[in-house]
């Protein structure tokens, strides 16, 4: 178990808690499960076929979930990860790229 | 089949393959190291054969290959202007479209039986697999993370078991993400270097030598442990913000290096080289989000509103103290 009482993250590194922007239209989705398929860091879970955010600190918003998603159940915030391309961004007021 | 010959590739990797694969990790040509896009054949391929999707990286490509070892499958390259899986998605170039337009380019649905696609689950960022289907009639089957999980996906029913499915973040992956972050910030010190050199005069190099590198120590104490302790004790240092693991390595690192080279320079000199490095050092931590596979846009923006008045505020403190020392005389 981690510090903070959930189940150790897959990379057993947690990353800031309770930002990111994942979001879950419940009556849109048919339970398909293609998100448990292609989400890499366990942040969906099934129980009794109902599919639901486990653990919403564990995603890093990459937007594979929400492309992948037919129902358009999914939301996410997509953006970069790194430093320099957030500040290029604030400065140029534009989406930036990492790598 | 008419057209041209589908090229057929090793699963063994050469000479060359190696000190390239050592090369890249040291970013050395990095953006140059690319196959050629198309349809490639692995081994003794037939038309029921899988097909599996990569970049064209060639490190992502020489990975893939030597892991297919006694496997026949076909592979299709997308263009991904050399870029990983990953990366590639993120951008769009590793997509739906390309995926498409590889499909027909290659003419893939009259070389094989079947109209089954296996892209690695990285791809997904990019890849709609409802797209794709629409698009070209094939199906996407999500492959695993890891090139070495192929082998078991395959002879599983084309299955991830959940580990397969799972990105992680270990120690040796971490150590390969230092090299490259090394040589880059290697690069920019040696350019400062030569600035401050010319700065202290040509004639007295050696003396000008000892005199930067006693006066940068603390400086680049700070550099290295954004850089390279931040990554390796990453899950050891308390704090789960990138740009306070840096402050904390930091504080402790610069400070031990302004302490060893006291007698160098003055207490107000020693007290700007400790913020400068440190907030180096946090700023070079902070940095580092954009290589792990695990921190959200959404947190490094959190971090970075926080941080950034501090690493900004003690590099402005100690230009200050320059400058009241330069108003007093």
């Amino acid at each position: 178990m981690g510090s903070h009482g959930r189940a150790t993250t897959v990379t057993g590194l947690a990353y800031i808690s309770g930002v990111a922007t994942i979001e879950l239209d419940r009556s849109k989705c048919n339970s398909c499960r293609v998100c448990l398929q292609v989400c890499p860091h366990a942040v969906f879970g099934a129980s009794n076929g109902v599919i639901e955010i486990i653990d919403q600190d564990r995603c890093m918003e990459c937007g594979a979930c929400v492309l992948n998603c037919a129902e358009g159940a999914l939301i996410v915030h997509p953006g970069t990860g790194c430093a320099l391309a957030i500040l290029k961004g604030w400065i140029t007021r534009s989406e930036a790229s990492c790598c | 089949m008419d057209g041209p010959a589908i090229p057929s590739v090793s699963t063994q990797l050469g000479l060359g393959d190696r000190l390239g694969r050592w090369r890249v990790r040291w970013t050395v040509g990095r953006m140059r190291y690319r196959v050629h896009p198309g349809l490639y054949r692995m081994g003794n391929p037939d038309p029921a054969s899988p097909v599996l999707v990569t970049a064209n990286y060639k490190l992502t490509f020489d990975v893939l290959r030597a892991e297919l070892h006694g496997i026949n499958a076909w592979l299709l390259v997308l263009d991904t202007r050399g870029i990983n899986v990953w990366c590639a998605a993120g951008k769009g170039t590793f997509g739906t479209a390309e995926l498409v337009r590889q499909v027909q380019a290659t003419h893939l649905g009259d070389v094989i039986s079947h109209r089954r696609l296996i892209v690695p689950q990285l791809g997904a960022t990019g890849v709609s697999a409802a797209e794709v289907r629409r698009l070209s009639g094939f199906r996407v089957v999500w492959g695993p993370v890891r090139a070495r999980d192929l082998g078991a996906f395959l002879d599983n029913g084309m299955r991830a078991t959940e580990e397969m499915r799972r990105v992680t973040f270990t120690l040796s992956e971490r150590l390969e993400l230092v090299g490259a972050e090394l040589a880059f910030i290697l690069k920019w010190l040696a350019v400062l270097f030569l600035v401050v050199l010319v700065w202290n005069g040509w004639t007295s190099t050696m003396e000008g030598f000892g005199r930067v590198a006693r006066a940068g120590a603390p400086v680049i104490a700070g550099v290295l442990a954004g850089t390279v302790l931040v990554p390796i004790f990453l899950p050891w240092i308390p704090a789960r913000a990138f740009s306070l693991k840096g402050a904390m390595v930091g504080t402790m690192v610069v400070g031990a290096a302004v302490a060893l080279g006291h007698d160098a320079y003055g207490l107000i000199d020693g007290i700007q080289l400790f913020l400068i490095g440190t907030a180096a050092a946090s700023f070079l931590g902070m940095q580092f989000t954009g290589s792990t596979t695990f921190t959200s846009p959404s947190g490094v923006e959190w971090e970075m509103r926080r941080a950034l008045p501090f690493q900004v505020g003690a590099c402005a403190l100690a230009v200050g103290l320059s400058v009241a020392r330069w108003v007093t005389g």
